[in-house]
């Protein structure tokens, strides 16, 4: 029996586990994927919301405010990219103004700091870009961008380093009540543990309603997007709203923090919980909206474009609490879950502490160092690192300049990248304008080599998703 | 490290005929970046033949091809390092590059050629929208898997675009066992070689749907079908006409896009409709003394006009670094594309430093019968020739004795136009 399982390895499992490896418990992640960082906190706007959004008094507003002050400090502590770029919501007709003031009052209400209502010749000044119609927004200088995979990883190599376990392949399928815990039923076996933590984000609903009477109800509610190359750098550098008004909801404009622009997402509810697929009337109300907000967004430089599930409970609120003796849901994380994902962590394993009385982990190391990307160094310590392991030295992915150096660190980290969406996650290879044209078959051949395995058995995402299916002329 | 006089990024065809050229011309001071860790670029997954009609009036494979120049180039002793990727080039025409051995280091080269080639148009930059499992490929990275590793991407096959290289894989799969179902083309013409099209998809069965583009791909993990649909005359698809295929895999081969972010962190100025260089007559750039030839300025269909290309800017280079890296002034005519000509390399010519002849390359935006390719110095007609057909899939030539341009002092331009036969 363990003392604690998590269900999920998003962003939300993963900063539960890593802040519950400050206590000394044994702890067992189970995920349903192959990795870290498959379910939603793959596919979102990878922005740290400063927290204005959020009704007043609402969990929700709180952990987002929350999350959204822990994650300067939590970025260098665990090394992942976070930017604080600063937020701007547009407002593109005067008719809107009520709305733009009260969601300043919300924001000042809710605890975030430096709002304030930027005019449209200020706004020009932040952004030459920004649309003719724009006329005023309200700017959050709180407002950040973070790697959603960089921060995933970060916490999950961290929690793992402070003794937490990862189980993946693995789908709890059942969960029944037992004397001293629960039960868990799995596709690989059961588990038993004293305390379940519910982290599966759109599937939170169904584990739920294993445990509870008071059925709950996640809608997936897709989010399709544009990536940009890096040539469209530049083209914005805050994240620019468009604030809902009389001509809709729009979508975002933002920059990564690897240097693309990112626009989207829509918000379509479908039934569907894996349905990831873009599609055409999607990709096209994004095409269609962006221009309210931005001038002349340069679609033509897409580079990939993609779609992302949120957890919407139709409270619009996180659920977070004991809701059995023993299970703790954590679920309703939808936006700004990402951006909340540090307060989380603090909560849930709060929570965890009181029903187990968890002591202190004296071993727990609080630092995580991330994947050494020689882009950074300079030129005599970039020589260095190459004379001292060639293959920094040899570059893989061309688009990003990621090395074999870095392909192997990826790989060889617990947990590690064990597939191609894997690497590419974790150090960017094939994340890059030509999408792995050039790199995958290479990675492919470092994943084999390192895994210790033949290359057919190499796969995109996990079993059954292989990349090679035989040998030449083996079907003739 | 010691510094070269021309350096030369990129050792595929076009790397390397530019090197030969360049030694033939008296230069005894080249190096060749090659990321790869061989010679011959592209062409050595490139198992067909077809290769060289042209230069070598005979059929070769791509690397037999390749093969001839990488020969040239070690019996000239001219140095090459390989899995050399170069990451930077600065507008004074330092080189920054790295590898394992030499780590990161700068050259200062007093010319160098652009010989980077090109990559393919992923999936993403066409914006297909559907699931995104295992199992799409472009073409080049199928032709890879295939050719040089031995390994079967897939069984049921679909491929979208009619690019050469698609052609070619449609072919190859069929081959090696697999079925392909159907090439669809988003224009209603193919962007491959007539050739190709009848070698490759006519002789094995294949359908050629033009003006059909993918409308949704399906499979969780693996590719589990496509489904293509008619497109109207805005490649919008026309709902009803969608059809489904069962399918593990879908290849695509929708253009070839120059790979010029080197050029463009140097600033050399780029051709919108190419994405290659902007050149003049001697396939200079728009910095003096960087040179570019082959799929880096724009996408060739036969290599034999990429190595003649290449020789041409090699042969340049070496003469600007002989003249002691100055140019003389000379007037430069900017030329104008007209009537269905999408571009010319090169976009100026400067007959004053031009040899006896210019070899202008261009395409057509359509396809087009009974035609004739027209070109003016200012309002005089200097050229003319009847063309039967001409269609975007093949690059045409035009060779111009300078003298016709150097009788028409008064000329401020030249024009590039097609006219009815
Ligand atoms: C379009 C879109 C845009 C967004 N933009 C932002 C933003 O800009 N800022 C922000 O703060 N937030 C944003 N969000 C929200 C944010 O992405 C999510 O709140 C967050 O990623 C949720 O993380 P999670 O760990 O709760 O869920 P997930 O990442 O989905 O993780 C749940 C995990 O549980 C696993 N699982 C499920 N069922 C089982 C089972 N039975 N057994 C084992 N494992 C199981 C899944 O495989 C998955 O890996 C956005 C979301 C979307 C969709
Ligand atoms: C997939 C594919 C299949 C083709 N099939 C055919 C065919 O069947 N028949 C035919 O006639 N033509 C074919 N072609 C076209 C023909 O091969 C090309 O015209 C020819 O290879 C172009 O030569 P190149 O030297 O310009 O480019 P490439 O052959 O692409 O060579 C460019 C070289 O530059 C190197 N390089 C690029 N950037 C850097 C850098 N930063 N640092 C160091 N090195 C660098 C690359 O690694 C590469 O080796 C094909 C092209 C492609 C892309």
């Amino acid at each position: 029996m363990v003392d604690i399982v998590i269900i999920g390895a998003g962003v939300s499992g993963c900063a539960i586990a890593r802040e519950v490896s400050r206590y000394k418990a044994d702890v067992l992640v189970l995920e349903r994927e192959e990795d870290v960082c498959c379910g939603t906190s793959k596919a979102n706007s990878a922005i740290v919301h400063a927290g204005y959004d959020a009704a007043n008094g609402s969990l929700m507003a709180k952990l987002n405010v929350e999350g959204s002050r822990l994650m300067p400090a939590l970025s260098k502590e665990l090394d992942f990219p976070y930017e604080n770029n600063g937020s701007l919501v547009v407002m593109v007709s005067e008719d809107d103004r009520p709305a733009l003031n009260k969601l300043y009052e919300n924001g000042v209400a809710n605890g975030v700091e430096g709002l304030r209502i930027v005019e449209r010749d200020e706004l020009v000044r932040m952004e030459p870009n920004i649309s003719d119609q724009a006329v005023a927004a309200l700017y959050a200088p709180t407002g950040a961008i973070v790697c959603p995979f960089g921060l995933t990883f970060a916490l999950a190599e961290n929690a793992a380093r402070n003794g937490v376990r990862f189980q993946f392949d693995t789908e709890v399928t059942g969960i029944g009540k037992t004397d001293g815990g629960w039960k868990l039923s799995t596709t690989r076996g059961d588990v038993e543990a004293k305390v379940v933590v519910n982290a599966a984000g759109v599937y939170a609903d169904k584990l739920h309603n294993m445990v509870s009477e008071d059925a709950m109800t996640i809608t997936p509610r897709r989010g399709d997007y544009f990536l940009l190359d890096h040539s469209a750098q530049g083209h914005v550098s805050h994240t620019i709203f468009q604030l809902p008004g009389k001509f809709g909801k729009g979508v975002l404009v933002a920059p990564t923090v690897h240097g693309n622009i990112i626009v989207g997402p829509t918000a379509i509810d479908i039934e569907d919980k894996e349905g990831v697929a873009t599609t055409q009337a999607g990709l096209d109300e994004v095409r269609a909206k962006c221009g309210l907000a931005v001038k002349d967004v340069p679609l033509r430089q897409t580079i990939t474009s993609f779609a992302g599930l949120r957890a919407h409970e139709a409270r619009h609120e996180f659920f977070i609490g004991e809701v059995q003796p023993g299970f703790v849901d954590c679920a309703g994380i939808e936006s700004p879950g990402l951006s909340s994902a540090p307060a989380i962590g603090v909560m849930v394993s709060g929570i965890v502490r009181d029903i187990l009385k968890l002591e202190e982990n004296p071993n727990f190391e609080a630092k995580r160092k991330g994947i050494l990307d020689p882009k950074g160094l300079d030129a005599e310590a970039h020589a260095a690192l190459i004379r001292e392991n060639p293959a920094y030295g040899t570059v893989i992915c061309r688009c990003e300049t990621v090395t074999e150096g870095e392909i192997v660190d990826a790989i060889r980290r617990v947990p590690g990248a064990r597939s191609v969406d894997g690497v590419k996650r974790r150090v960017r290879a094939g994340m890059g304008r030509c999408q792995g044209g050039f790199c995958s078959p290479r990675v492919m051949e470092i994943l084999a080599r390192e895994l210790g395995v033949d290359q057919s058995a190499i796969t995109k995402a996990g079993a059954g998703s292989e990349l090679i299916v035989g040998v030449n002329k083996d079907a003739i | 490290m010691r510094e070269y006089e021309l350096v030369i990024i990129g050792g595929g065809p076009a790397g390397l005929a530019a090197a030969v050229a360049a030694h033939e011309a008296g230069l005894r001071d080249i190096l060749i970046l090659e990321r790869d860790n061989e010679l011959g670029g592209i062409l050595n997954q490139c198992i067909h033949n077809g290769f060289g009609l042209h230069t070598f009036k005979e059929e070769l494979t791509g690397p037999e091809y390749a093969g001839r120049f990488i020969e040239q180039v070690k019996k000239l002793d001219i140095p090459y390092k390989l899995n050399t990727m170069v990451l930077d080039l600065a507008a004074d025409k330092t080189v920054t590059a790295m590898n394992r051995e030499d780590g990161l280091f700068q050259l200062h080269p007093k010319a160098v050629i652009l010989a980077m080639g090109c990559r393919e148009r992923p999936r993403g930059a066409l914006s297909i929208p559907g699931c995104r499992p295992a199992g799409i490929y472009t073409a080049g990275t199928a032709q890879r898997l295939v050719n040089m590793e031995g390994y079967m991407p897939g069984r049921k096959v679909v491929i979208l675009g009619s690019g050469d290289i698609g052609l070619i894989m449609a072919r190859r799969m069929t081959l090696e066992g697999a079925q392909v179902q159907v090439v669809a083309e988003l224009m209603p013409y193919s962007g491959g070689l007539k050739r190709n099209i009848v070698q490759c998809l006519d002789d094995y069965g294949i359908p050629l749907k033009l003006s059909h583009t993918v409308v949704d791909i399906e499979g969780k993990k693996r590719v589990e079908a496509v489904t293509i649909a008619q497109v109207d005359g805005n490649n919008r698809p026309i709902p009803g006409t969608e059809e489904r295929y069962e399918c593990d895999t879908l290849l695509l081969s929708c253009g070839l896009i120059p790979e010029n972010e080197l050029s463009r962190s140097a600033g050399v100025e780029l051709n919108p409709i190419t994405n290659g260089p902007t050149v003049n007559e001697s396939l200079e750039t728009s910095i003096p003394g960087v040179f570019a030839a082959g799929n880096v300025l724009h996408v060739h269909d036969l290599v034999d006009y990429v190595s003649e290309e290449a020789g041409a800017a090699g042969r340049q280079a070496a003469g600007y670094i002989a003249a002691g890296c100055r140019e003389e002034e000379h007037k430069a005519l900017p030329i104008k594309c007209a009537n269905g000509v999408r571009y010319t390399v090169p976009v100026a010519i400067r007959p004053g430093a031009a040899g006896d002849t210019v070899t202008l390359r261009f395409r057509v935006g359509n396809v087009y019968k009974n035609k004739k390719v027209a070109v003016y110095a200012g309002d005089a007609c200097v050229f003319s020739r009847k063309r039967p057909v001409l269609a975007p899939g093949e690059m045409e030539t035009v060779i111009l004795k300078t003298s016709l341009l150097t009788d028409h002092p008064e000329a401020d331009g030249i024009t590039v136009t097609l006219e009815e036969a």
